[in-house]
């Protein structure tokens, strides 16, 4: 047979098992899938990998676990399923599996000569997608491609459920297996159809995507072009398909700008509403404990510095920003379960807030722990750690953003707790927001997003490991968020699915989110909030039910538009930052801080559990944005241009940090090591 | 003639191997996996297996004589030797293994010890008649291609 050797299978592209849309591929699928298979046991492996090759898929094998996650690391799209053993003398097959949902959000399947209930169980817990009993028959491996499509198919689907409905018609249009396009495909395609010929240039690009999914690195540049598209079709009438053909960017998908697009309207409604706060305002986030923040770590180092090179963060701002980056925690990175106490500390100045600082502060940390936790204490570990990851990423960009103009305190503040670039976790697309420990409140934004927030957290497969009711309410707040920025913050609610395709798009999810960021963080000044955004968004996206605004903050969160457009503005506020930028306004400059920042913490968006995206794509790609960043200026935020009811970035922040402060002390309850 | 009766000597062999419970499934499964591109495949995992398998023993020949006996490690150790005994179809072997992990959970180094020399016996014969059968295999393939 032609494909015994080695990349026989791969005729077509060499990567991803041949996925184009035309027929010639599917033809071909699910020959050359690429396995990576690992076994200590080398008689197993061999006789593993001559029925995998035999199957005409790719194989790769190893014998140990750490080289496994190594050459996963290395290629980051270079896999599309993990077989492992469970017993394996360097690490366990389980823990195995987790790096791999965290880190790489790769289908793994388990398997061993041992078939005892408890440990096909722990398979199962551990989120393995299959599990094979030894001695392995070629019948089972010539089936495993079903958890690659399966996979991918349910990430379209969040995407889908986000309201990019068409495009995850699409790109399951795409999807060379014409068989996994169910019925209920077709009824969403409907608005597809014309939008074929925009994604169509996403074809070359998706061949590769439907196997494994799109990242898109939503880089400065392609960053500024995006928000240039949005600023000339006007906030309120910048829609997906028009962005992409003004951006006119060859591989970009619709469903790419579509979650780009909602993550910068959350981001744009925090600003809006943002004022500026002193330094009191803790970063809601909590890094995560122990989190890998290593490679978060160098970025967040690596931005700030260069933030601080042009002078605009603040050295102290810097030292702190790194701290975070480096995931020591300046607070507790605990949770903010405690969302009631945080209500207490947090009092919000200025008189136009609805709902005060307490609110605000509730808001913030009941949004972070609903994001986290859902409702405090409903937050579950995995919960906590993606939006944890949010956080950092947020506080990467706000420190980003800080750097401009950092004049505010809390913007230090905020951008450290957002500097904490949390590795662990899923990648929740970026919008990890990942807040320093103990400060939840930067949660808060989140909830703004909620609808889009919900999303995110579906995408990033985080969905098993968040607890629910936290995004369900974030959700709920999203949708009736007024931000009283002048473009129609009402965007979230335009936005159906609320779900940011976190998953489907990997790298558009996190990168979106931090777009928005960016965009917001240049616009204003410290904006330390909208990091916070992004990982919320994630969470809120997977629960989509709840409002956990309502519920936690005690707030009138209801959805009615008014209230909560201040509401929200200042949970953009205390998550987000506390930015004045005239978002509309944005003309993209400054977002290298953003994307910067973005890159941030998408990086930081690995979870620890779950299926968590492929945090090191993320990583590696934000990475790359980050150094592209150049410290540009941070859009000058001029509160009194952002929004009738702005209020002062100095109370919103001084709101949050107290705000933060107040739920310092809250324990990391879900403590995650990888 | 001579090739046909190789053919025919191979074919008994095998068939008897199956039936008298030596080999299983998992074995015609390599058979099938030995192709043009691989064509001492079975040769060559079980080699890979006998390699594998003596390292084994020896680990757990040591477990065994140590004091105390460390049964996570001897289980480990039968684990690991069952799985590719079990892989290659070697069905006596992995039974033994099987009821050597009983005693090793029961912590009964007596059946632990009693047990294993009976896994060692069955790998024995085992590796004795797969050698004496891949030989004639080989013999009959060479024999075709003449």
């Amino acid at each position: 047979m032609n494909f015994s050797c080695g990349r026989g299978a791969m005729s077509i592209t060499s990567s991803s098992a041949a996925w184009k849309p035309a027929d010639a591929v599917a033809d071909q699928f699910p020959a050359g899938l690429r396995v990576l298979v690992v076994d200590d046991d080398p008689t197993c492996l061999m006789i593993l990998e001559k029925m995998l090759r035999t199957c005409l898929y790719e194989v790769t094998k190893c014998n140990r676990a750490e080289t496994a996650l190594s050459i996963l690391r290395e290629n980051k799209n270079g896999f599309d399923v993990v077989i492992s053993d469970v017993h394996m003398p360097d690490m366990d097959g389980f823990k195995l599996l987790e790096h791999i949902g965290l880190e790489m959000d790769l289908p793994v399947i388990m398997m061993s000569a041992d078939d005892g209930k408890h440990v096909v169980m722990k398979g199962v817990t551990h989120g393995a997608c299959d599990y094979l009993i030894k001695p392995v028959r070629i019948e089972a491996l010539k089936n495993i491609w079903q958890h690659v499509v399966r996979k991918r198919k349910n990430e379209w689907k969040e995407f889908e459920q986000s309201g990019s409905v068409e495009e995850g018609d699409r790109q399951l249009k795409q999807s060379e297996d014409a068989d996994y396009s169910s019925s209920a495909n077709e009824g969403n395609w409907r608005g597809s159809k014309k939008r074929k010929d925009d994604e169509e240039e996403t074809d070359e690009r998706d061949d590769t995507s439907t196997l494994k999914k799109p990242r898109v690195v939503w880089s400065v540049e392609l960053h500024q072009q995006f928000v240039a598209a949005v600023n000339q079709l006007g906030i309120d009438k910048a829609v997906p398909k028009k962005i992409l053909e003004m951006m006119n960017v060859p591989g970009l998908t619709r469903e790419n700008v579509a979650s780009h697009l909602q993550k910068y309207r959350l981001y744009l409604r925090r600003l809006s509403g943002v004022s500026q706060h002193q330094s009191n305002l803790n970063p809601p986030f909590i890094s995560p404990q122990g989190a890998t923040f290593g490679p978060l770590s160098s970025l967040n180092g690596l931005d700030l510095q260069a933030l601080a090179a042009t002078g605009q963060l603040p050295t102290q701002s810097l030292a702190r920003l790194q701290a975070a980056g480096l995931g020591r925690p300046t607070a507790k990175s605990s949770i903010p379960m405690t969302l009631v106490d945080q209500r207490n500390t947090f009092s919000f100045e200025n008189p136009k807030l609805r709902f005060g600082g307490q609110q605000q502060q509730h808001m913030n940390n009941k949004q972070q722990i609903n994001l986290l936790h859902g409702i405090p204490t409903n937050m579950e570990p995995k919960q906590l750690d993606n939006l944890q990851h949010s956080g950092q990423s947020i506080g990467n960009m706000n420190m980003q953003v800080a750097s401009h103009g950092a004049q505010n305190n809390q913007n230090n503040s905020l951008l450290m707790q957002m500097g904490q670039p949390q590795s662990r976790g899923q990648v929740l697309g970026d919008t990890t927001v990942s807040q320093s420990p103990g400060h939840p409140s930067s949660m808060g934004q989140p909830i703004l997003s909620n609808g889009m927030a919900a999303n995110f957290a579906s995408r990033n497969g985080i969905p098993e490991n968040i607890g629910g009711p936290s995004y369900n309410t974030v959700s709920q707040a999203s949708s009736t968020l007024n931000l009283p920025l002048n473009f129609p913050m009402n965007h979230a609610s335009e936005l159906p699915g609320n779900s940011f395709p976190l998953e489907s798009t990997p790298g558009i999810s996190s990168f979106s989110s931090k777009g928005v960021f960016q965009d917001v963080s240049s616009e204003i000044k410290g904006s330390v909030g909208f990091m916070l955004g992004y990982d919320i968004f994630n969470d809120l996206n997977q629960h989509k039910t709840q409002s956990w605004e309502l519920q936690n903050v005690g707030m009138t969160f209801d959805a009615p538009q008014h209230s909560s457009s201040l509401q929200d503005d200042l949970h953009i506020m205390q998550s987000v930052s506390v930015q004045q930028g005239s978002t509309v306004q944005m003309n993209g400059h400054n977002r290298s801080a953003a994307i910067a920042s973005k890159a941030m913490f998408s990086a930081g968006d690995i979870k620890e559990h779950g299926n968590a995206q492929n945090v090191n794509q993320h990583l590696n790609n934000l990475v790359d944005n980050a150094r592209r960043v150049k410290s540009e200026r941070i859009y000058d935020t001029s509160p009194a241009n952002l929004f009738p009811d702005h209020f002062g970035q100095e109370d919103l922040m001084s709101a949050l940090l107290k705000q933060q402060d107040g739920i310092g002390p809250t324990e990391n309850e879900f403590d995650f090591d990888g | 003639m001579n090739r046909n009766r190789l053919q025919h000597q191979v074919a008994c062999m095998r068939k008897s191997l199956f039936d008298q419970g030596y080999l299983d499934e998992p074995f015609i499964q390599l058979e099938e996996l030995q192709d043009d591109a691989n064509p001492n495949f079975v040769q060559e995992i079980v080699t890979l297996f006998y390699t594998d398998s003596a390292r084994l023993i020896q680990n757990i020949e040591h477990a065994l004589n140590s004091r105390p006996i460390d049964f996570n490690k001897l289980d480990d150790y039968m684990h690991q030797f069952k799985g590719s005994s079990s892989s290659i179809g070697a069905k006596k072997v992995t039974n033994e293994c099987t009821v050597f992990r009983e005693y090793c959970s029961a912590e009964n180094a007596e059946g632990c010890i009693r047990s294993f020399q009976q896994v060692k016996q069955e790998y024995a014969i085992l590796r004795r008649k797969l050698e004496v059968y891949l030989q004639m295999v080989g013999q009959a393939a060479v024999s075709q291609t003449a």
